[in-house]
């Protein structure tokens, strides 16, 4: 079943995780087209683990987080990175041995390697979500995530939605023996241009690092959060009856897209130092909010596993 | 007599849940056995990351048959309670017999309870144990209701005895019991049947899993403390890491690596934190130079390549981190060296707490305060303040920003890098002492002093802003700062006045928070407060001075008196929680605070001690009912008379040698008492006033106080009264319960 050679680029990597979960019947979605910390902001997982329908699903997910920028100097640290996630609803009784298959398939030998579940309970304040698994350790090093979400946007998850989050890079770095991730090969290193990670994205860590640290105006940065958060309201507010279309469409998803702008602006914000201790709660709190009444919409759409009116 | 196993199987347990999680599947299951009228001779659980086991043995087959009488409605009640009595007893109406009570003639009915076999009441009790079971947090999968710390995989429950194995059949939530397992998940899958709990742990033993965590931590730190002996070093020992360690393998590996050359000289406390916190390793010492030189990690598996695979990963995630740490270190010695401006500047932007200001304020109340405190523990004003003042800006240092647990560690490291006295610098570590009820107390004078004035500002400001413990929350542990400060000033014999102190430092935190007391003449006027000992009295003779106060101060001297006692009573509280663990009684300790001053604890728990001391005695005992009944004749005949009996007892007036004998043991023993509590010596005080239990007993044998005798009585009564003196000079008697 799994690949018995060990892989040789990162994209090697992301193409036989794409390819393992495929086969255990996934649907192989891309990632999402907005700027998000990590895989789980992805509506595929967010809102899709509300509610009653079933759902499965595995994708990258480029991910963000301004204050971990390092110029692209530090070997392990990136403001943008990949992460690979995994969503499965309800939870199959199976999944640690599926989540296993999924590190043989990319090479990781379970009969000679350590391979742990340490207890880790995930939450996210932003996404007003909760739930209980583990981090899995691969001779002591994190290698992924592994949560059975409990709630989400507030809302009890019923059936419980089963999450996979997988470090790409890190674990990649790891597959492959590399100790500074600019030096992993991106693509094949025998391939006729061979890129490694840092031709691809060195240069852009650096300008992001000092455009997030130092340039990008608060103000501006401030409005926008302002302009998400209002916009988000304004669409909720909305009728859920078109008077164009005179059909039921409550605008979930475009409002979850200001939920995420906000959230991204907001650690922009925290980047950029501004923001205090005690605002920093409030700003955590005002992007669930939104998440919350997202979440509360959603569930009144069909996708979300309201009865079809 | 069959034997019962039960397990339940599933998805990796927290560590640190496992060893409560099988005592209490041991406690709910044998309770329930008991209570449905089973017996067993023995009983034992156990914890792996995928497994709670319980075997009882020597259990009974079923329960007993028992038969009792109940009693129904009056003979001749309404056919409808009857029926309703016939239904709950379960009996047929022919069944009854009638009885004349006291109370008229019943209908009473005998009622039969079938015995059951222990299957069935092992069947019917598992579910409720399992639905109900008191995990810290738990939580549903799939699409299930049920609730268990991870995902349960399967129940296997099996009664044994020599005449075979049967399956007691349970149902919850779609799970029905077997009698399979699994082994360890890599190294022996694959489902197996087992026949008994011996069967059941020779079978597990050969699928490469150690059923008691016991067994797995006594293998862990043999075998990590041989290896380490081997190599010339010794493992730094490490409980709690042990136990939790335990309780993430099912089949413990010991692995020893090395930590690179470049990290050696990092402090050990970073070393240790790093590889405890972020790769639950043992430290390993070189015993000739103190180092940490390597690693051990205990894997869950043995491999072919004898765990070289995952040694090398291991070391290799260690250096990431330590890399990280040592990168840390680095940059923080700079600004070490530099003196720690930039960090202490950077506290005027960490929020201590939203009313109370920044950290950087906060400081300097610290320093203030510990200037006050340094002259009455032998310590140096200046250099409390200055010690004070550099104690907690490793707060902002980067090593303490990753591992916040090495706060005041680092500090003190920083701060001998700054070129301070090495005196300063332990205060930056002992100031945050004592954290737990058994730590160990600051002793030197200028960790002293910054100790008890980090303590008291703690407190005084959450007093200040009405944040106090209620019940099980106190979120600024308010309630360990308390019992600080009790146990260093006990510790350390030391004599304060604690009250002035919550003065002093009340002052500061209202005249931070009330806004129209801000400006300099008035903190003037503060501080000349705070110099006095008595806020109430000072406070009246500046205002006097100075002519007519602010809102904002008379606002404050109205609070800080009920605060500061308030304060004080939370004190107290603490104390006698705290003094239970050396079996002294809170009724004791409410008398030993019946006593001016309250608030020298030193002085409260010496009292306290002699007081309880004596109490334990059989003199002590008794002399204090002698007191008592003195006490309470006393009062009875002020109360029918309308007159105090204070004064004027005379010995010329006894009539009785026992009355003379009390005369005279009165005198005897204020003579040795009074000297005694003017010394402190309390114990020798307690000594003289248990020689007056055998004259008091003679007394109330022989005399009757309320005499014909007008003159004899009034004099009687006041012996009475010259009694309670004499032994309410340690503490007020009337407080001791019993």
């Amino acid at each position: 079943m799994a690949d018995p050679t060990t892989p040789r680029s990162f994209q090697e990597i992301i193409l036989r995780l794409q390819s393992y979960w495929a086969e255990k019947g996934c649907a192989i979605m891309q990632p999402y087209d907005m700027e998000v910390g990590a895989g789980t902001f992805h509506p595929a997982t967010t809102l899709r683990s509300l509610g009653s329908n079933h759902w499965a699903a595995a994708y990258v997910q480029p991910s963000r987080r301004p204050t971990d920028g390092r110029y692209g100097e530090n070997p392990n640290r990136l403001q943008h990175y990949y992460q690979y996630q995994v969503l499965i609803k309800p939870s199959p009784p199976d999944l640690q041995d599926l989540y296993l298959g999924s590190l043989r398939a990319i090479g990781i030998d379970t009969d000679i390697h350590d391979i742990r579940f340490v207890e880790d309970d995930w939450e996210s304040p932003t996404l007003g979500a909760w739930g209980l698994g583990w981090e899995v350790w691969c001779d002591g090093m994190e290698v992924s995530q592994f949560t059975y979400f409990q709630q989400v946007g507030g809302h009890d998850c019923h059936p419980v939605s089963g999450e996979l989050t997988y470090g790409l890079e890190r674990l990649a770095m790891y597959v492959l023996g590399i100790d500074h991730v600019m030096d992993m090969p991106f693509n094949d290193p025998d391939a006729p241009i061979a890129l490694k990670y840092g031709d691809v994205f060195r240069q852009t860590e650096e300008e992001y690092s000092r455009h997030n640290f130092d340039v990008a105006t608060t103000e501006t940065l401030l409005k926008h959060f302002e302009d998400a958060e209002s916009e988000c309201k304004h669409i909720l507010d909305q009728a859920a009856d078109d008077p164009k279309t005179d059909k039921r469409i409550i605008m979930a998803h475009p409002a979850y897209d200001q939920a995420i702008k906000a959230s991204h602006v907001f650690n922009l914000l925290d980047a950029r130092g501004v923001i205090s201790v005690t605002e920093r709660q409030a700003y955590i709190g005002r992007v669930r909010a939104l998440t919350k009444m997202c979440a509360d919409a959603f569930v009144q759409t069909e996708a979300g596993g309201a009865d079809a009116a | 007599m069959p034997d019962l196993l039960l397990e339940l199987f599933s998805e990796e347990i927290p560590a640190r849940m496992q060893g409560k999680a099988a005592d209490d599947l041991k406690r709910l299951l044998t309770d329930g056995l008991v209570e449905a009228g089973l017996t067993y001779a023995s009983a034992g659980a156990f914890a792996t990351p995928r497994r709670l086991v319980l075997t009882v043995e020597g259990l009974t087959d079923a329960s007993p048959t028992t038969t009792e009488e109940r009693r129904g409605p009056k003979v001749g009640a309404p056919d409808k309670a009857i029926e309703g009595f016939l239904r709950g007893a379960g009996v047929a109406r022919e069944d009854l017999v009638e009885r004349e009570e006291k109370k008229g003639a019943f209908y009473f009915a005998q009622v039969t309870t079938e015995g059951r076999p222990a299957a069935d009441i092992i069947a019917d009790l598992v579910p409720g144990v399992i639905r109900n079971f008191p995990w810290p947090k738990s939580m549903r999968w799939g699409s299930g209701s049920l609730r268990w710390v991870r995902p349960l995989q399967s129940i296997l429950c099996i009664l044994s005895d020599e005449a075979g194995v049967e399956v007691v059949p349970i149902e919850v939530d779609g799970f029905t019991s077997g009698n399979t397992t699994e082994g360890h998940r890599f190294m022996a899958p694959g489902r197996f049947a087992v026949s008994s709990f011996a069967d059941y742990e020779t079978k597990l033993r050969a699928a490469k899993v150690v059923l008691s965590a016991e067994a797995r931590a006594e293998t862990i730190w043999h075998d990590a403390t041989t290896m380490a002996f081997a190599a010339g070093l010794e493992v730094v020992e490490d409980k709690g890491l042990l136990a939790e360690v335990a309780g993430l393998v099912e089949w413990p590996v010991v692995l020893m690596g090395d930590i690179g050359e470049d990290f050696l000289g990092l402090p050990a406390e970073v070393l240790q934190t790093s590889m405890r916190e972020h790769q639950k390793f043992f430290s390993v010492r070189n015993p000739a130079t103190g180092r940490i030189e390597r690693f051990i990690t205990v894997a869950n598996r043995e491999t072919a390549d004898q765990g070289a695979t995952i040694i090398a990963g291991n070391a290799k995630v260690l250096s990431a981190r330590l890399a990280d740490a040592k990168f840390f270190w680095d940059n923080d010695l700079r600004i070490a060296r530099d003196g720690m401006g930039t960090w202490r500047e950077g506290l005027k932007n960490v929020t201590f707490e939203r009313r109370l200001g920044t950290q950087a304020e906060r400081v300097e109340r610290i320093a203030a305060l510990a200037r006050e405190i340094a002259p009455m523990v032998g310590a140096d004003p200046t250099a409390a303040e200055t010690a004070a003042r550099i104690a907690k800006a490793d707060l902002n240092s980067e090593m303490v920003y990753e591992f916040p647990e090495l706060q005041g560690v680092m500090g003190k490291y920083y701060v001998l890098e700054a070129g301070l006295d090495p005196d300063i610098a332990a205060v930056a570590e002992e100031h945050y002492a004592p954290l737990g009820p058994t730590d160990d107390v600051p002793t030197g004078p200028l960790s002293i002093a910054v100790a008890l004035a980090d303590k008291l500002d703690l407190l005084t400001g959450f007093w200040a802003i009405d944040e106090k413990p209620t019940g099980s929350k106190d979120p600024f542990a308010l309630r360990r700062a308390a019992l600080g400060v009790t146990r260093i000033v006990e510790a350390n014999g030391l004599r304060l006045s604690l009250d002035r102190f919550f003065d002093a430092q009340l002052v500061r935190h209202k005249g931070a928070l009330i806004e129209d007391v801000q400006n300099d003449e008035v903190l003037d006027l503060l501080r000349e407060i705070a110099d006095h000992g008595v806020f109430g009295a000072a406070f009246r003779a500046v205002k006097d001075a100075r002519g007519k106060a602010s809102n904002g101060l008379e606002e404050m001297a109205s609070q800080v008196p009920d605060k500061s006692d308030d304060l004080l009573a939370f004190f107290h509280d603490r104390l006698k929680v705290h003094l239970r663990s050396e079996n002294i009684r809170h009724d004791v300790i409410d008398a030993a605070l019946s006593k001016p001053p309250t608030d020298d604890l030193t002085l409260v728990v010496a009292r306290a001690r002699a007081l309880q001391a004596f109490l334990d005695t059989p003199d002590g005992e008794n002399l204090i009912q002698g007191y008592k009944r003195s006490a309470n004749i006393l009062a009875q005949a002020e109360e029918k008379d309308g007159v105090e009996y204070r004064f004027g007892a005379d010995a010329k007036f006894a009539e009785t040698d026992e009355e003379r004998a009390l005369f005279a043991a009165l005198e005897a023993a204020n003579t040795a008492i009074t000297p005694a509590m003017a010394d402190e010596r309390f114990a020798d005080a307690m000594t003289a006033m248990a020689k007056l239990r055998a004259p008091i007993d003679a007394f109330f044998e022989a005399v009757q106080v309320n005499a014909d005798n007008d003159i004899v009585r009034r004099n009687r009564l006041n012996l009475l009264h010259d009694i309670t003196q004499t032994c309410g000079a340690i503490a007020d008697l009337t407080r001791i319960e019993g």
